[in-house]
Order: structure tokens, then sequence, then C-alpha cells
């Protein structure tokens, strides 16, 4: 028997994915990227989480291959440790300790034993370096790293302000790292220790002033790429010299460049920003450029994959995007989308589950716990975004479903200075698509903003029971109705129109609610809760007990469902009884959620009290709660939501037997989406045991695939000379020509270099057609060249009479080559002209 | 990754008229030809056989017009005074008429002279008519009786003196030879049967009955009087179905379309309507100038003929139906190459490469997707968009609202282009679904052409017709407070009336029945 373990608060949703740049295994089937405290790793092919590796204990910072083994990754978090994992197995290999907070997190292949962290300055605020951190290679999983020493000073926090130059190749110049900050540029050359500065002339325009945001390194030549807050890119070449240096500028962004990247070869420049657009540029020249638009949300970060073929864009809202190298979408990981401000409120789909909240602007994504991933994004708006700070756009407020997720209503809006622009939206749960339909649009249903609305939850019912009703702030509040198409001859359709429109008073609409049986229903208006008879909509009772504005009202359920609670904004939580019409209990509690268990009677409030928020689980029918957890967390909550299980838990302590139904969710002012579990880590973290595969030796272009297997073709053939292996012509031949039509037209080359691959293939598939024929042959030929090796040999013993070694040697050569001499006759027939030009 | 969004283009529920399969159908006349008669036109008739003539009973003869003449192409007037009721046999060969003087006479299309004669009634006879099965006649007239005759002989076999009252209107079943209604003005309909001496079935109408009709299945029998027509189900001993009451006037006739789908009624109203025999619903309605007396539809619904009071006979043709005029044949490629490849099904290690389905955009959405804000301003005030659909031109406009850019694309116009947008707005803003973004656009214009407000004497007039329009409206919306105002406190006084009334009627229930009681 497990002692019961205290109830835990979990964080859950998946925390941000752009928190580094991604990083793309050295054969690009992987993505890894740093996720909160964890790093990813992603398939590429589909899209599939394949591991978490988890060891932070803060949020990771950086994420970067090793550059002497493709097989391991090093990250750096906030925690300050670098870790060495082993990204296959999942396995931490090593540990770091440096001690200060880590920023970003460099790793170069010229340097042997070191990586470059960004760590703030000690005894400085905001004040950030760029050092390199020696690892030790002792022995042992935990080592320290504090041989620390300084390359640049001032540099800004953010991993996109530093870039690395000339890796790979230096001819003149050397390595070279550049750190933007502000409007300051500076280069520091590794091999002179020559520290250059620049600096652009700080201007505000309209569109932004055009300090540095982010800078690239081009691979291969001596230029470096910055982008700037006003949108524009400055390519600077000639930074070795101090005063002689010359910069070009790009502008197409009209906003913020957010990351730049060369592509391998540094033929073209990638640059995102908030338009949502990423931009390819050619040959560095303002005019040729290529765009892929509507990527959704702001691009945060670009990386490339190190064979070129695959690019990934961060962006602002949790999601990855793949996009192939001729700029083509090729897949997206999407997460929990955390917009700014969830204003549908937390709402779970009856049919599937899923937690529905503010996705995309104007869209409703429906998050799959469980699996951590998006079900699927529907859009509401239907209209085109506009990536553009400032601009006023619809947004979606409301969203309500149906008891059976037959239905949805969805409430959109924008606001405008005069009158705020209204829709209400029916959408009708098709089961062919399996998708929801758009049935009924109302505009204008109300003449202020909507607040509350709720459908008429009745399960057993049929359709014509179903009732919408919104509270509006116009005083009223509205009874929607399903109406069908009367007219036999019309084509059978259900719209929905105005069925009633009560107000209280001439004051505001705050907020509605259905009885469990359907036939009651309270509206809160300001200070009063009024309840209606929902048939013939005729006012039963009022309350009005505390002073204070209605927050919060729902009622009973079950066994309870005579009670009605309200939740006012002077800090009391009012029980009321529907058949005395009187106050059952009250609490002082400054109530801010208040939310009631679809499954169960039992109704959790979260309070918030000196900056702390608590927990309060509670049965209407008796005013003591059933658990308090005092200090759950730090932040305001927002929203709570019961999501059901899909099989009651085995909770073994009766306080929590609240739990055992439907878990609790509730999401913070910081948009962090948090559950309450009574698991114990270990439990919540099993290990995935999948074997993945990776290839040993690095990846080949096809092209190369085909040289290689040619020549080791051609070797084999060397060393097995005389040996007549049969062959069966399809397995030998076919991949080569298969090879050959399936590399991509642009990357062969030239149709006079793979003539003989190709028609050499074709020979020596005849030659092996059949053992015995080409056995008739040897058998001929052999004769033949026996005859004339004798001769030769009569010739060569008349002139060689006295070198007798020599003659041995040329004997023992001659015995050997027999049969193998044609081989290898043929070989040197055979044109590797070439060649020569690799 | 999400493609471009077009903008949406709010489509407002049409208010007033609904559009259905019934208005098409029967708007699908053209524009009627008018013949003037001598006289009130009391009966419509037309023959059941191609060209599908129809007879006019007007005065005292009897026309007879061709499918599209708008000449009698025949006349019956040997009446010495005015014919009524002249209806077609089935064969549409002979033609019986009633009189005023009381006898009945039969005539044969081709020829001029009656063939028979038949003399019995004592007064005018209103209705007669052929029996199923070709060799008989009834008749009703204003003597009260509905009698009986047989062309051969010319004599009476049966005479019912069963009404008690004008007998105005009768009608044969289709179904049995033997069987004919009546209806009086005595407020009866009476069904006979030749075999029996009395009426079988008598059907009590309410008002004076004007006209009568038998379902072809004989089953039904609808009978008009008054403002009411009313639907009988014979078969369940003439047991009430529905009571019709569109009309405000009297209702004069009844005529069923060809299909037997639709009830179309005749009134003095001036008013056509037309019923779904199903649901028993006005599907649509004719206007017309003055009163109907008689009404008919040729067989295929091709024509409409109607009777007025004024002695005008209405007719309307059907347009012809419109041919989809075959599209000059394009050079299509051969049949070859068209079917080349249709058929192949692809194997399981085939590659299928899709072709991607090509979204065809509007003009004013690629200009948008291109950002080209005062281009798409522009294409949507083309006179197409602008004069048939405006609400394209106020979403785009408030799509432009929408991305912030209505201002600049407004901004630097010419006079003309000023003109035409001033024009567009002052016509359009008082529409309520365009109002909200059209005041936006027209602050924007009066903001940004305030400085050459006086330069062009064109613009200057646009601005003058904006703001009349404007001040219109302004005053057209206070009147209708105004008259809400006075509803509302009628309706106030109203409902307390009735409350007050209620809780008297609950409080003196008892006193009530006592004093109707001693009343009694």
């Amino acid at each position: 028997m497990v002692a019961p373990a205290a109830l835990r608060v979990v964080r859950c949703g998946g925390s941000t994915l752009h928190g580094a740049r991604a990083v793309f295994s050295a054969d690009s089937k992987y993505l890894l990227c740093a996720s909160g405290d964890f790093v990813k790793m992603y398939s590429v092919a589909t899209e599939e989480t394949l591991r978490l590796m988890g060891g932070h204990a803060d949020l990771v910072t950086g994420v970067q291959l090793n550059p002497h083994n493709h097989m391991q990754l090093y990250s750096s978090s906030l925690d300050g440790s670098i870790k060495l994992w082993d990204f296959m197995d999942g396995i931490p290999i090593k540990t770091f300790t440096v001690g200060s907070k880590l920023l970003a997190l460099y790793a170069l292949a010229s340097s042997e034993d070191s990586v470059f962290v960004v760590i703030p300055k000690s005894g400085e605020r905001d004040t950030f370096q760029l050092v390199s951190v020696k690892l030790t290679k002792a022995a042992g999983q935990d080592l320290e790293a504090r041989e620390l020493s300084v390359v640049l000073d001032g540099v800004d926090a953010s991993p996109k302000c530093i870039a690395f130059g000339r890796e790979v190749y230096s001819p003149f110049g050397g390595e070279y790292v550049a750190s933007v900050k502000e409007v300051n540029l500076q280069v520091y050359f590794f091999k002179q220790k020559q520290l250059n500065r620049f600096s652009v002339s700080a201007v505000k325009t309209k569109s932004g002033n055009n300090r540095f945001t982010c800078i690239a390194c081009h691979p291969t030549e001596d230029c470096i790429a910055t982008g700037h807050a006003d949108g524009k890119i400055r390519l600077w070449r000639n930074f070795h010299h101090k005063k002689e240096y010359t910069f070009s500028t790009l502008h197409w962004h009209h906003d913020t460049v957010m990351d730049l990247a060369f592509s391998m070869e540094g033929t073209n420049l990638l640059s995102g920003g908030v338009e949502s657009v990423l931009v390819l540029w050619h040959n560095e020249s303002d005019c040729e450029r290529d765009f892929l638009p509507r990527l959704g949300s702001a691009i945060e970060y670009i990386s490339m994959s190190s064979d070129g073929t695959l690019c990934c864009t961060l962006h602002t809202d949790n999601r990855i995007t793949i996009i192939n190298s001729n700029l083509r979408f090729s897949k997206s990981i999407q997460g929990l989308i955390k917009s700014t401000d969830v204003k549908t409120g937390l709402v779970v789909d009856p049919r599937t589950k899923a937690l529905v909240l503010n996705g995309e602007p104007g869209h409703l994504q429906f998050y799959c716990l469980q699996s951590d991933q998006q079900l699927f994004s529907l859009d509401i708006v239907q209209r085109q975004y506009i990536h553009q700070a400032g601009l006023n756009q619809a947004d979606l407020v409301k969203v309500a479903f149906s008891a059976q997720g037959k239905w949805l209503a969805t409430v959109e809006e924008r606001e405008e200075v005069t009158d705020p622009e209204l829709q209400l939206k029916l959408w009708f749960y098709d089961e062919e698509t399996q998708s929801f339909k758009l049935n009924t649009r109302i505009n204008m249903p109300h003449e202020d903003h909507i607040t509350d609305m709720c459908f008429r939850d009745m399960d057993e019912l049929e359709d014509d029971s179903l009732i919408l009703v919104t509270a509006g702030r116009d005083c009223v509040f509205k009874v929607w109705v399903m109406v069908e198409d009367t007219d036999p001859e019309a084509q059978q359709s259900v719209s929905w129109s105005c069925d009633f429109v009560g107000s209280y008073h001439n004051y505001q609409a705050t907020n509605c609610c259905f009885s469990e049986d359907g036939s009651l229903l309270a509206v809160s208006f300001e200070e009063t809760v009024t309840v209606w008879d929902s048939v013939t909509w005729d006012l039963k009772c009022t309350f009005c007990h505390p002073p204070g504005k209605i927050r919060n009202i729902c009622f009973g359920r079950l066994t309870c469902s005579k009670y009605l609670i309200g939740a006012t904004d002077y800090g009391f939580l009012c029980c009321w009884n529907l058949l005395s019409c009187a106050l059952e209990w009250s609490a002082h509690l400054n109530i801010l959620v208040l939310q009631p268990d679809p499954l169960s009677e039992y109704i959790a409030a979260v309070s918030w009290l000196s900056k702390e928020s608590s927990l309060f689980v509670f049965k209407p029918n008796e005013p003591r709660p059933i658990y308090i957890q005092r200090n759950l967390c730090k932040e305001k909550i927002q929203l709570a939501a019961f999501v059901p299980r899909d099989e009651p838990e085995m909770i073994g302590s009766e306080k929590y037997l609240w739990l055992r139904r439907s878990q609790l969710f509730f999401l913070t002012d910081t948009q962090e989406l948090m559950t309450l579990s009574t698991k114990s880590l270990e439990e919540r973290l099993t290990p995935s045991s999948k074997q993945l595969a990776v290839e040993e030796s690095l990846p080949v272009t096809p092209f190369s695939l085909l040289l290689g297997k040619h020549r080791r073709q051609q070797s084999q053939e060397d060393i097995d000379l005389g040996k007549l292996v049969v062959r069966n012509k399809h397995e030998q031949d076919s991949p080569a020509v298969k090879e050959l039509l399936h590399t991509p037209a642009h990357v062969l080359p030239s149709a006079s270099f793979l003539c003989p691959i190709f028609i050499n293939s074709l020979l020596i598939s005849k030659e092996n057609k059949s053992a015995e024929e080409v056995a008739d042959e040897v058998e001929m030929e052999s004769e033949k060249t026996e005859d004339d090796s004798d001769e030769e040999r009569d010739v060569t013993e008349m002139e060689q009479e006295d070198t007798s070694p020599m003659e041995l040697l040329g004997e023992i050569t001659c015995k050997l080559s027999k049969s193998q001499e044609r081989e290898l006759r043929k070989i040197r027939k055979m044109d590797y002209s070439w060649i020569s030009a690799f | 990754m999400a493609t471009y969004k077009p903008v949406v283009v709010q489509a407002f529920p049409k208010l007033g008229e609904r559009i259905t399969q019934d208005t098409v159908y029967w708007r699908g006349y053209k524009t009627p030809v008018q013949i003037k008669e001598f006289g009130a036109v009391n009966k419509i008739d037309f023959s059941p056989v191609s060209p599908y003539n129809y007879a006019v009973t007007a005065s005292s003869r009897i026309h007879i017009y061709g499918r599209y003449s708008q000449e009698p192409i025949k006349t019956f007037s040997r009446f010495k005074d005015a014919a009524y009721c002249a209806t077609y046999r089935d064969d549409g060969n002979l033609l019986v008429a009633g009189s005023e003087e009381g006898s009945i006479r039969l005539f044969d299309v081709s020829g001029r002279a009656p063939l028979r004669q038949f003399d019995g009634h004592t007064k005018a006879v209103h209705v007669v008519g052929f029996l199923s099965d070709k060799y008989r006649i009834f008749s009703g007239g204003d003597d009260y009786s509905s009698n009986l005759w047989d062309i051969p002989s010319a004599t009476e076999i049966v005479s019912y003196s069963e009404h008690t009252d004008y007998v105005r209107c009768g009608c044969a079943s289709k179904v049995n030879a033997d069987v004919f209604v009546t209806g009086s003005y005595d407020h009866t309909v009476k069904l006979f049967d030749a075999r029996t001496k009395g009426s079988v079935m008598t059907i009590e109408h309410g008002q004076p009955v004007e006209s009568v009709l038998l379902f072809p299945s004989g089953g039904l029998l609808v009978s008009a009087g008054g403002r009411y027509v009313k639907v009988w189900d014979v078969l369940k001993g003439g047991q009430l179905l529905v009571s019709l009451k569109n009309h405000h006037k009297t209702v004069t006739c009844l005529c069923l379309n060809s299909s037997g789908q639709r009830l179309l009624s005749g009134s003095l109203d001036r008013h056509v309507k037309i019923y779904s025999t199903t649901s028993y619903k006005v599907v649509h309605s004719f206007n017309y100038a003055t009163s109907i007396l008689s009404l008919a539809l040729s067989p295929e619904d091709e024509t409409i003929v109607v009777g007025m009071t004024n002695g005008v006979l209405n007719v309307k043709h059907r347009k012809p139906e419109e041919r989809k005029e075959k599209p000059q044949k394009k050079r299509q490629p051969a049949y070859r190459t068209y079917v080349k490849g249709r058929t192949y099904m692809p194997k399981q290690e085939d590659f299928c490469v899709s072709k991607p389905v090509k979204r065809v955009l509007r003009k004013y959405d690629k200009l948008l997707k291109s950002f080209q804000s005062s281009k798409a301003l522009d294409a949507v005030l083309e006179p197409p968009i602008r004069l048939y659909t405006p609400e394209v031109t106020v979403a785009v406009m408030q799509e432009l609202h929408r991305r912030g850019t209505l201002r600049s694309a407004l901004a630097g116009r010419d006079e003309k282009q000023i003109n035409l947008l001033l024009t567009f707005v002052a016509r359009r803003v008082i529409e309520p679904r365009f109002t909200p973004v059209l005041v936006t656009v027209a602050d924007m214009i009066t903001d940004i052409y305030q400085p050459v407000v006086g330069q062009s004497a064109i613009v200057d007039r646009q601005f003058l017709r904006l703001q009349e329009a404007i001040g219109k409206e302004i005053d057209y919306q206070e009147e209708l407070l105004e008259v809400l105002g006075m509803m509302d406190t009628l309706f106030a006084t109203f409902t307390k009336k009735r409350a007050t009334y209620l809780e008297e009627k609950k409080s003196n229930g008892l006193t009530e029945t006592i004093e109707t009681k001693m009343n009694n």
C-alpha cells in the first residue's frame, strides 16, 4: 500500500517551444529543441515527439550538437549547467556545472574542448558577457567547469545576437565572433585577437528604430548579416578594417527582423519577422527573393539542417514549421498555443474531451491533454489575419458547447471606437466530415459585449429542447432557439433565432447558468441573481443578499441540485436554497473562479488572497469545504476546468475523492496550464523505451551514394578478381540506375559525366548474363591470351635471360594475371576521366 | 499552413417575400394581354384538346379564342340575352351554354347554329356542364332546380328541386359519370347521383356558394363562397378538411392547375391566390386591376386567363422555357486525347501526383492579397460591382478599414473618383446593412477632402447630396421613434387593461354564470 501522496501542482500542456534555436540531427531525421526545462526530440518525418530529455532544473536556453560527435548534444540551462546528452538513447552523459546563469550556448568545431556561453557579468545588472568554458575530460558524470575565459564583454542576452563566423575554413582573417547590442556591432578575431567595433547611427523612424535584433555569419565568406528593428537587413563586409568596412542593405520587412539564417553554402539568406513571412534572399541581392507567406504567427527562430535540405522556423505561438529547401511548407509541430489573453475560457469539448480555448487569432484550438498536441484548429472568424501591430482585428471571445458536443456557439467581436462588431455563430458537428460546420451567423446579437453564454445542458432530451442563452452588457439576456423550416417542400434545415429577451431593472446581465435539469435559468444582473422558468420565461425569484456585483454563479448538481452558488466581488461566496428561497450559508472568500464538476456534486473555487491562490473544494449542501489547498501557486488563476477522466482513477485517500471522476486544470495569468496530480514524480516520468536508429555514418547525398556504390563495386571487383560471381542482373543493376534516375535533376552533374556510368552499368550487367556463357568466353579468350603471352614470353625469355629474378617476378605476375588480366584490361578500357573533376 | 482567405461578403437575409420554387414558377408569365369584352366575363373554359382554344362567355356572346390570338376565332351570338357558362365537352367538339332566358344550347364547335336546345328551366341558367359519359348534361338554374338532360333526345332526364335558392355553380365528377355537384346561394353544396331521386349529400358551406370544384380523384370537393374557400372530404361524408380565408372579398372562381398540386382562387378583391394542395398555404398570389369573376388555366399551365367584372379579359402566356443555348463549341481536343489515361487505374507501387486545385480569386481579393488597398478599392468601384453588388464594395471597404488602410485608399483621388465615391456613399448610406461602414467612409472622405471643398462644383454638389440624404434619414428615424413611442404607450395601456380584465374575470367567474342563468 502506497502512502497517499500529497497533491502536487503539475505544470502541463508543454512549455514554450521557442526557448532557443532548434537543431537538426546530423542526418536531418530528428529535430531537437528546447522546451521549458526539457529538450524535446521530434521526428521530422512523423512530427512525433520521440524523446523528452529532462534533467535541467530551469529553462533550457541553448541546444547544440557536439561538433565532434554528431550523436551527442550539448544543452545549457538557466540553472547554470551544461549537459551532454546521447540523444538517441536519451541518456545524460555528463553534466558540467558552470555556476552562473547560462543564457546562450554555442559550440564550435575548431575549439576542441570548450564551448561558448553567455553569462551575466558578476556584480552588474543587465550586463552580459560571452565566455568560453573549458569542458574537462575527466571521468565521472557530474563535473565542475569553472575554467572560464571572457571572450566578449557587454553582449546582449539574446542568443540571436551572437554569431560565429568561418568555422570551417579560414585562409585569411580566420575565425571570428560577431555580437550586436543596441546599435553596436563588435567583431572579435580569435587569431589576431583583434576587436573591431562598428555602429549604426541611431535613427528613430515611424516604423521603429534601427537597433540590431539579430545576426548571422556567412559560412564561407567574410560577411555578416544583421537584422534591425526597423525591418532592414544589413550585410557587412570588409570588417577586418576598422574604417574601410562596407555594408549593403536589404529591405523587405516592415517590422522587426526576428531572425536570420544563411543556407549551408551561403548562397541564400533566410529572414523572418512579425509578418510571419519567411523571406529567401538569393545571392544577397535586394531584388531576387522568394517568400513563404502566412506561416501563422511571428517567426522567432530560423535554423537550417546541416545538409541544407530542410529549414525550420519556431513561431511565437508555440509551433515548429519544417520547410523544404525549395521553400515549400512540409510539416508543422504544434504545441498548446498560448495566446496573450484567453477570452474564451477553458472549455471541454464533450466529444473529444479536448481542452478548447483561443488558439491562433480567430481560431479555436482543440488541445488534447493526454498526447500534448493540438487535435485541430477551427477557423471561426474566417478572415485574413494581418500580422501588423496596432490593428484591431476580430477575435473570439466566448465559446459554448451543447451537452453532446453537437452544437458549438461562438462569439467573436472586434473592438471599435464607436460600436463593437459582434457576431454570434452557431456550428453544427457534421458526422460525415467530422468537423464543425457553420449553421447560423447572427450579426449584432446584442448591442453591447456579450458577457456570458450557455446552452441548456440536457443529455437525454431531443434537439428541440436545445436552448442557447446569451447575456449582454446591453442589459438584456436573449434566448435563442432552433427553428425548423416548416415548409415541407423546402429542404429540411434548421436555423437559430431569438425567442425571448429578458431584462431586469436595466442592469447589465453578467452571468447565466442553467440548472442541471434545464428547468431553471439563473441570470445575474450586477448585484442581483434572477431565476427564470425556462418554459414560460417567467421571473421566479431573485436573490440579492450581500452587496457586491456577482462574479460567478452556478447551480449545484446531482444531490445538491437545489442549491445555487454565487460569488461576489466583495469577497463573499453564497449558497442559496432554491426551495426555501433563502440563503443557506455564506463564506467570506475572494473567489475568482467557481467551477462545478460535471460528473459529481463537487464544486471547486479558487480564491486569491494576499498574493497567493488557494483552492477550496466543497459540496453545496455543507458549508465546510472538503479539501483546501492553500498557496496553490503564486500567480493569479484566471480559469479552471474539470476534464472528465476516461476511467475513474483509483485514489486511496478520502481527501482526494473529488479527483476520482475528473481532473482539474487551471490556467494562470502567465498562461501556464497546471493540474493537480496525486501521483508521485517517479510515476509521472516513465521513461520511454523507444529504440531509435540513426545512421552511424554521416549522411550522403543521393549522388554520392551512387558514386560510392560504384566505387565499392569496382573495388570489390578488384579484390575478388577471377572469382566470377554470378549476380542477378536486377540486384546489381537496378539500384545504380535507380539512383541516377531518382536524383533531383538540379543536383546531377552534366550528362556527359553520367553517360559512362550508365553505359558501364549496362555493360557489366550484360557480361554477367549467365555464368556458362561467360565461362565459355573466358575459355576462348584465355586460350588466345595464352598464345599471345606465350609468344611474348618467348621474346622476353630470349631478351632477358640473365635477369632471372626479374623474370621470375614477371612470371609470377603473369601467372597471377592469367584470367584476371582480361578483367584488368577491361577496367583499363573504362573511362575514368570524369573522376578527375572531383 | 493557411492560404489566403478571401474577403467575406456578408449575405443578408432577404426581407419580405421569400423566393420559392413557386414564386419562380408563377412569375414565369409574360406581361398580360388585355382583351375587351362586351360585358362581365362570367366563364372561361379551355378546350381539353390541342390547340387549347378557350371559350369566353360574356354578355350575350361566346367568343372562342385561339392560343395566341387577340381576336376571337369564332363567335356564338345566338342569344337574346346574356349567355352563361359556355363549357367544352371532354373531346373538345361540343360546347354547351346556359342563358338568361332559361334555355340551354348545345353547339358544335365548328358549326354556328345550336345543335340542340334544352328548354325546361323557368329562369336563367347560370351553370351547365357535361357529365363524364359525354351524353348527358347537368344544369342549374335560378328556379332553384338542378336538371339532368339527355343530349341525343334533348329531353330532361331528371329534375332535382332541392336547393332553396339560386343554383349558381356546379361540377361533374370525372370518376363517376352519374355524379355531379351543384352549389347554391342557399349556402349548401349538394351532391347528386343521377341514379337516385334525391341528393346524396349536402354540405353546408355557410355562405352563398359561388364556385365548386371536384378534385380529379373525386375524393375532395372545394367550395367557394363569401370570403371562404373550403375543402371537404367527400369520401368521409362531407367532412371539412380546411377552411381558407385568404381573400377579403367574395371568392368567385376556383381552378386547379394541370398537375392538381395547386389550387387557384379568384376573388372580387382583385387577387388570385395560389394554394398548395398539400399544405393549403398560399404559395403565390397575383394582383389584377379589377374584381375577378372567372379564371381558367390552360393544360400545362401555359396560359392563365382571368375575366373581370368590367369585361376585360386578361391573358397571360408562359414565357418560353429558357433554352440554354449551347455556347459556341470550342475546339476541344480529340476524343482520343481526352480519354487518354482516364481509365488508368493506379497500381500499388505507383506514385500518384495530384494536380493542385487552383483557387480563383476575385480581382479585389488578388489586390488585397498583395496589399494594394487603393487598387482594391478601385476594383470594387467598377460599375458592375458598385451597381449590382454593393455589398461587395462595402465588404471590401470594411476589410480595408479593418486593415487600417481605408484612409490611405480613399485619399489622393481626383474629382471624378471622388464624385463616384460620394455618389455611392450618398445612395447607400441609408441602407441599414451598409450604414455602419459607410458612415465611417463618409467621415473619412469629408476629413480628407475638407481642404478642397469649394474647388469643384461637382464634388460640392455631391457633398450637399450626401448631407441631404443623411438629413432625410435622420428625420425619418425621428418619425419612427415617435411612432414607436406612441405604440409603446398603447401597448402599455393595453396590457394593463387586459391584466385587470383577466383578474376581474377570475374573481367574478361565479357571479357571471349566475347572471347568465338569470338572463335565460
